[in-house]
């Protein structure tokens, strides 16, 4: 008995330790850190209370803005991309050449780090829409990024350029479950494709949307390195998100202490998020 | 008939506009990191030919970028967190699953739990925690790498464990082998499968990972591809020639691992998202 107990610890203690020394533990110490004047520098950070949560909501204002920004983003970013990555499953699904070559093109931008696409983007809007704006005479392609909506709009086409090819193929496996009999009969009583789409397709492919849904919506709640190479935050703190704000606070800034309670209230928004999507799997499971 | 096949026709007109599309930053950054200064600035969509080709870009990027250092530093430091991760992950998920205890449950949902902390949450006190520990190098990078991807590993592990029947490990438990003999030899390569999605998301997240090795390393000769890329893009901020050159040669490395596993690739985020 004793043995298997000290195996057990063998197997399991290297990564426990790893894990409790890089989560847990400053996980707690960021809490007991949100309720502190700490500044990053000095060792001793004394207590204040709530103080740095009062100071959130009322002075400035700047992470009330960056949240409603990150959540106006999220909220389209999770209908742009589950569209699109939706919309590219059937297109590549259908019985056609190159299909493969298709998923792979689309799957892609995956690959390639958000910091580095933050920067290929950058300079496509700068550079690129600008060019063809000046010839063709079209004034909303000049001066991308340099506005508030052309920075939400930058940040939303980088991020549905990087994400559908991901939803796509986790549509593409749903798709794939379907059952060809459910089609063909369809098919023989004479549905047409919009008929088909809307009543065997999208019912059957609904798991899938809501791992989709919850996919994007915590990603683009998290976004950090394509926000903070694509505008950096700006202009003037304007494109901000959430993650980007936390960041400056610290190391701007050095309030340390708020930029913990920051944290602290964005764990519990990324929390809440998963755990509904949690929720809304078992329930459906149960369902079926 | 023909209606179908007309029909057909269109969708693979969109496709192919819909692919061209998605391909087409990739080109621009790819035509214009071979002009000059100049030849960007005149003409973002022309072919970088004439008087604005200008090769030497790649030369100056290269140099500027330290390339091959910054690779070897992403390749070594994935390459090895990747394989620590597998080992102790793989090994600790078994013994979750075949110890059935209350503290081996507890472990477990732990581990699961941890999934809802985003890293921000724990940035600030972990650079603090590391300093104080003396890890604020390579070598702690790759344990924090190991602490962070301890939770979607073993959950994976652990689902897929579950549905190993344990009769051969029994047998060779009375054959005489003692438990890394069996893990080893019995348990860890009937894991093939989930190795492989295991492997490919760690190595994928950690190989274009910035904000970690940025808070954590910061000698210059430590720097990997995306922290060399953000300090060059600082440097160089409005030079887009050098820029797009460096940014194409730190493409080229996933580029080409995409090529090889992307069938892996494929199916192992597959996986690791429906779980």
């Amino acid at each position: 008995m004793k043995n298997s107990k000290l195996w057990f610890f063998v197997f399991v203690g290297p990564v426990l330790l790893a894990f409790l020394l890089v989560v847990i533990i400053p996980t707690l110490m960021g809490i007991y850190y949100s309720f502190t004047d700490w500044d990053g520098i000095v060792n001793n950070a004394s207590w204040v209370g709530l103080r740095n949560y009062f100071d959130i909501f009322e002075k400035g204002g700047d992470f009330l803005d960056s949240f409603i920004f990150t959540a106006k983003f999220a909220a389209t970013t999770v209908l742009t991309i589950n569209i699109i990555g939706f919309s590219l499953a059937l297109l590549v699904t259908r019985k056609a050449k190159y299909n493969n070559v298709m998923r792979s093109v689309f799957f892609m931008p995956n690959l390639i780090g958000g910091l580095i696409l933050g920067f290929i983007w950058q300079f496509v809007f700068t550079n690129a829409f600008n060019y063809v704006g000046q010839m063709l005479g079209l004034d909303f392609l000049q001066g991308w990024l340099s506005t508030t909506a052309t920075g939400f709009w930058g940040l939303v086409i980088v991020m549905t350029w990087q994400l559908s090819g991901y939803m796509m193929i986790i549509y593409i496996a749903a798709l794939q479950n379907i059952p060809k009999s459910l089609i063909e009969a369809a098919e023989i009583d004479g549905a047409t494709s919009w008929q088909k789409l809307k009543g065997i397709t999208i019912p059957l492919v609904a798991p899938a949307f809501t791992i989709g849904l919850f996919l994007t919506l915590s990603n683009s709640f998290k976004l950090f390195d394509q926000n903070l190479s694509l505008t950096g935050g700006g202009p003037f703190n304007s494109t901000q998100m959430l993650a980007l704000n936390i960041y400056e606070t610290a190391f701007v800034f050095n309030q340390f202490g708020r930029a913990q309670a920051k944290a602290v209230i964005f764990l519990v928004v990324i929390a809440a998020i998963t755990l509904t999507q949690i929720y809304f799997s078992k329930k459906r499971e149960v369902e079926m | 008939m023909r209606k179908k096949s007309l029909k057909s026709i269109l969708l693979s007109i969109v496709s192919v506009i819909l692919a061209i599309t998605f391909l087409s930053p990739l080109y621009i950054v790819l035509t214009n990191s071979f002009k000059t200064q100049k030849g960007i600035f005149l003409d973002a969509l022309s072919l970088p030919f004439g008087e604005i080709f200008n090769p030497s870009n790649y030369v100056i990027a290269f140099e500027r970028l330290n390339f091959l250092n910054s690779f070897k530093n992403s390749l070594l430091i994935t390459v090895i967190s990747v394989v620590i991760i597998i080992l102790f992950t793989s090994s600790a998920a078994w013994m979750l699953v075949r110890t059935k205890s209350k503290t081996s449950t507890f472990i477990f949902f732990m581990f699961a739990g941890a999934m809802l902390i985003p890293f921000q949450s724990v940035m600030l006190p972990l650079v603090r925690l590391m300093g104080i520990l003396g890890f604020l190098n390579p070598r702690g990078l790759i344990f924090m790498y190991l602490g962070f991807g301890s939770s979607l590993s073993i959950i994976l592990y652990h689902g897929f464990i579950k549905n190993i029947p344990k009769e051969l490990e029994e047998a060779a438990t009375i054959d005489g082998c003692n438990k890394f003999q069996v893990f080893w030899y019995i348990v860890f390569p009937l894991l093939k499968p989930i190795t492989m999605t295991v492997a490919i998301l760690n190595a994928m997240w950690i190989w274009n990972d910035f904000l970690l090795p940025q808070l954590v390393i910061n000698r210059p000769e430590w720097h990997t591809i995306p922290l060399r890329m953000f300090f060059f893009f600082g440097q160089f901020a409005k030079q887009w020639n050098l820029g797009l050159a460096g940014l194409t040669i730190s493409m080229i490395p996933i580029i080409i691992f995409y090529v090889f596993a992307q069938k892996y690739i494929v199916r192992g985020l597959m996986e690791g998202s429906i779980k």
